[in-house]
């Protein structure tokens, strides 16, 4: 299909606080152009369809590879990085908003700070006694690494946040994210010396048994990380650890 | 212990190894980054890290590790620093390991060590072609567990404005706008270390992210930093073409047995499968018969730019040459360059395990950045405890990663980027430490009306900015500038086309105070950020021109016609850069080569 333009329909929103609008623009269309184009495009000549000048349109973005998680959105009702959208795969008009399950800043620009704070509460990381020289790290089978890097993989962008019915502003589910990256410090051999106090945080209200295995998740992730397989795992992990703590008491 | 408080501004790689350093040591430390740490350029990086593990039989060491660097920067990099960072990396590696970085393995269950450009040995560490995110995201969960403690205060969506600075001139702290509030305020600090990244957006379109503006740099610069071998740009040979960016496709996949070619006939039209192996030319090979595929980064961007644009021999007569992996399982491509080719796959909507890549020369890296002094011992190391490392000539002030000018030389080998951001910022940590454990007055000491000049300061600037109403768009401007850098400072460089961009940027510097901000908000106004960055590119831009201007050489990525070879009785100096109204001034300091004596470079 050739075309000479790109449509474009984007929900505006001058903070969270005041009403979102929808401005419509019309760009040049270029061979091989992503949603991140037409948004620098716009930039250039910020100036409606109808010809109103406007504000450019406030959005995330960085690496434009897929690899840093900044650039997500709901373009075309689907959260996804704006980077990988190509334009020849999108229906017009491109309609771009915010991700809804996060407090907007500005226009496409959205508050993903609880999601890095959800990192915290799980304890992701491997607690190294130091920066010093110990030597090299435990031994991996090819296998183990090949399953972590999975996980690892995990960019933050909240794709997976936004599609999951269970997280949302009324929820205290922690959501897929966080809890992925539980599996994957879990099966670290150092990381598995704290895997028990891993799993008492999310054992309780807001943790895994507060998944609804909707597998919207695993669907919308942008690196086809399998988080439902994570989830189940831990649901497993987790309920030993409960019988376990009932033994104790 | 005496407890200190510090600044890193710059959350990749080596502000993250800097806070970590610090908070371990007990130290607070406020971490300013533009977008949250994890989000950081440092992703983007592929291929691996290097160090000397030597685990496959070879007989490697961190001396030919060393040697390779200095040779492969073409004899321009401090060597001490060199030699003490090619030491260090074994152990580096080693710890990345011990976080949990997930590094491919050996069928025994070590790690597993690939091909790199600019050696011949297997001393790359990697995970997947992801390496950069895998380090970066392992040194973010460290400096989290930092932040959980409570030693690490983390001011994320926030940018370095300019310095706090006392009487004397002395860097005490940091100016930082807020991205969402607009908010200016002042952080002061015991020492500051800026580990900001390159400047890929002077560019216009590079394998850089979009928030690497090297504005903080400019800034320093503004302000009186020294800024060094701002000439020395490396072009990568291979990414692919976008409208936004220019996407990296890693050397990796030459150190994985991946080849080069162009058809031998001008012109040919048939798919890359139908030309039989007698009629491609494998010219890297076959010009570089022991390094082949793997010269160094700007030797094989220059050869790709000859074959396509003085001999016309492009794929399809364009610019473009073939990167080819179809000879190689796929199996083992997914598991070792798995990323890239999702890149490639996605953006060009090609199965690059079936079909030979289209690739052609990219921006990629600054070897120049921000001057910094070192302390060397008899022996060629580095003086850990000494706090003349990675400072700058503003006392005070500290720059570790990309934004220093250090390790590279006139061109760096891949997967040393990663390796000199976490040396740098260990090194850089424990000469923080030093300075403050020195220093006469700590940062509660310090004036208010030091921080609020400096805070009032950025706040007129960000007002003065919010109020231009000309006819200029400054996205556009910036591409322009992009154009002309583009054009003429990369991996030909001549010098009337110098002059002439030199001359052009001035023009748009006239232009730049025509600009239209575009957006009246005082909450998230994206375009006042944008123009104060675009100031910063113009200025830098500039000095980066003449000084490929001043230099009639060709060294390393510093590629004259007119001036074909390395000129060491001339040229063996580092470029000093300083800001003047009147345009940059330019002043050349000698090197330390007393460690691996300068040779003619050759990889063939």
């Amino acid at each position: 299909m050739t075309t000479a333009f790109v449509d474009l329909k984007i929900q505006r929103r001058d903070s969270a606080a005041a009403n979102p609008r929808w401005e419509e623009f019309r760009v040049p269309y270029v061979p091989g152009m992503n949603v991140i184009s037409c948004l620098l495009e716009i930039r250039r000549n910020p100036v409606t369809r109808d010809g109103r000048p406007t504000t450019p349109p406030v959005w995330e973005a960085s690496c434009l590879e897929e690899v840093c998680g900044a650039c997500s959105m709901v373009i075309n009702g689907t959260p996804r990085q704006a980077c990988a959208a190509l334009v020849e795969n999108l229906k017009q008009p491109i309609e771009l908003r915010p991700l809804t399950k996060f407090p907007v800043v500005r226009d496409l620009m959205v508050d993903r700070a609880k999601m890095f704070a959800a990192l915290k509460r799980v304890k992701a990381w491997i607690p190294i006694d130091g920066t010093y020289d110990l030597g090299p790290g435990p031994r991996l089978s090819a296998g183990e690494q090949e399953y972590a890097y999975l996980y690892a993989r995990c960019m933050t962008c909240g794709c997976c946040m936004e599609a999951c019915p269970q997280y949302h502003g009324g929820s205290e589910f922690i959501g897929p994210a966080p809890l992925a990256q539980v599996e994957l410090f879990n099966i670290h051999p150092t990381g598995a010396m704290n895997r028990a106090e891993r799993l008492e945080q999310i054992l309780g209200p807001g943790g895994i048994t507060d998944c609804g295995k909707a597998e919207n998740c695993v669907q919308v992730c942008p690196k086809e990380i399998p988080l439902t397989d994570a989830l189940s795992n831990l649901y497993r992990a987790a309920t030993g650890q409960w019988i376990k703590g009932l033994f104790r008491k | 212990m005496a407890h200190n408080h510090f600044l890193v501004v710059g959350g990749g790689l080596a502000g993250l190894m800097t806070t970590i350093k610090l908070a371990e040591a007990g130290h607070t430390v406020d971490v300013v980054s533009i977008v949250p740490v994890k989000r950081s350029h440092s992703v983007c990086a592929q291929g691996g890290i290097n160090g000397a593990v030597n685990i496959k039989g070879e007989n490697d060491s961190p001396e030919i590790h060393f040697v390779d660097t200095c040779r492969g920067g073409d004899f321009l990099a401090h060597q001490a620093l060199c030699k003490g960072m090619c030491y260090a990396a074994p152990g580096i590696i080693y710890l990345l390991d011990r976080m949990g970085v997930m590094f491919n393995r050996t069928p025994e269950g070590n790690l597993d060590f690939r091909r790199f450009g600019g050696t011949l040995y297997n001393r790359t560490a990697f995970a997947g072609a992801t390496t950069g995110q895998q380090m970066l995201y392992a040194l973010d969960e460290q400096v989290r567990r930092h932040e959980t403690d409570g030693l690490v205060r983390k001011f994320e969506h926030h940018e370095y404005l300019g310095m706090v600075r006392d009487d004397s001139g002395t860097c005490r702290g940091a100016v930082v706008v807020d991205h969402r509030s607009m908010q200016v305020q002042a952080l002061t600090a015991d020492a500051t270390m800026l580990a900001t990244g390159g400047p890929g957006l002077l560019f216009g379109r590079s394998t850089n992210s979009i928030i690497n503006t090297g504005s903080a740099a400019a800034s320093a610069y503004l302000e009186g930093a020294v800024y060094a071998n701002g000439e020395f740009i490396q072009v990568h040979p291979t990414a692919i073409p976008g409208e936004d960016k220019l996407r990296l496709m890693s050397e990796s996949a030459r150190g994985e047995g991946g080849r080069i070619w162009v058809p031998r006939q001008k012109g040919d039209a048939r798919a890359p499968r139908d030309i039989p192996d007698a009629e491609r030319w494998y010219f890297l090979e076959e010009k570089y018969p022991r390094y082949g595929n793997l010269v160094p980064r700007d030797v094989a961007s220059r050869e790709i730019f000859h074959v396509c644009f003085d001999m016309g021999l492009g794929v399809g007569a364009g610019m473009q040459v073939y990167l080819d992996l179809t000879h190689i399982d796929a199996a083992t491509l997914k598991r070792k360059l798995g990323g890239i080719l999702e890149i490639y796959e996605k953006f060009m909507g090609v199965d690059p395990t079936r079909e030979p890549m289209k690739v052609f020369p990219a921006m990629h890296y600054s070897m120049g950045g921000l001057w910094i002094d070192y302390e060397r011992t008899a022996d060629g190391f580095i003086q850990l405890d000494s706090p003349r490392n990675h400072q700058c000539s503003i006392p005070g002030l500290f720059a570790s990663g990309e934004v220093d000018y250090q390790y590279h030389g006139a061109n760096r080998l891949g997967a040393n980027s990663l390796l000199s951001c976490v040396y740098g910022g260990d090194i850089g940590a424990r000469a923080m430490m030093a300075y403050a454990a020195g220093a006469k007055a700590g940062h509660a000491e310090l004036p208010a009306s030091a921080r609020d000049a400096a805070a009032s300061k950025w706040q007129g600037r960000l007002s003065e900015i919010g109020r231009m109403q000309g006819p200029e768009n400054p996205y556009s401007l910036h591409r322009e500038l992009g154009e002309w850098m583009n054009r003429n400072v990369t991996i030909v460089r001549h010098n009337d086309k110098l002059q002439e961009t030199a001359d052009q940027i001035q023009a748009l510097m006239e232009r730049f105070r025509k600009i239209n901000v575009l957006d009246g908000a005082a909450w998230a106004n994206q375009s006042v950020l944008f123009v104060n960055q675009l100031w910063h590119m113009l200025e830098l831009g500039r000095m980066i021109t003449l000084a490929a201007l001043r230099r009639d050489e060709s060294r390393g990525a510093h590629f004259k016609p007119a001036f074909p070879k390395r000129d060491d009785a001339k040229w063996a100096k580092t470029t000093m850069a300083r800001w003047s109204p009147a345009g940059p001034q330019f002043d050349y300091e000698p090197v330390d080569l007393s460690l691996v004596p300068p040779v003619e470079r050759k990889y063939d």
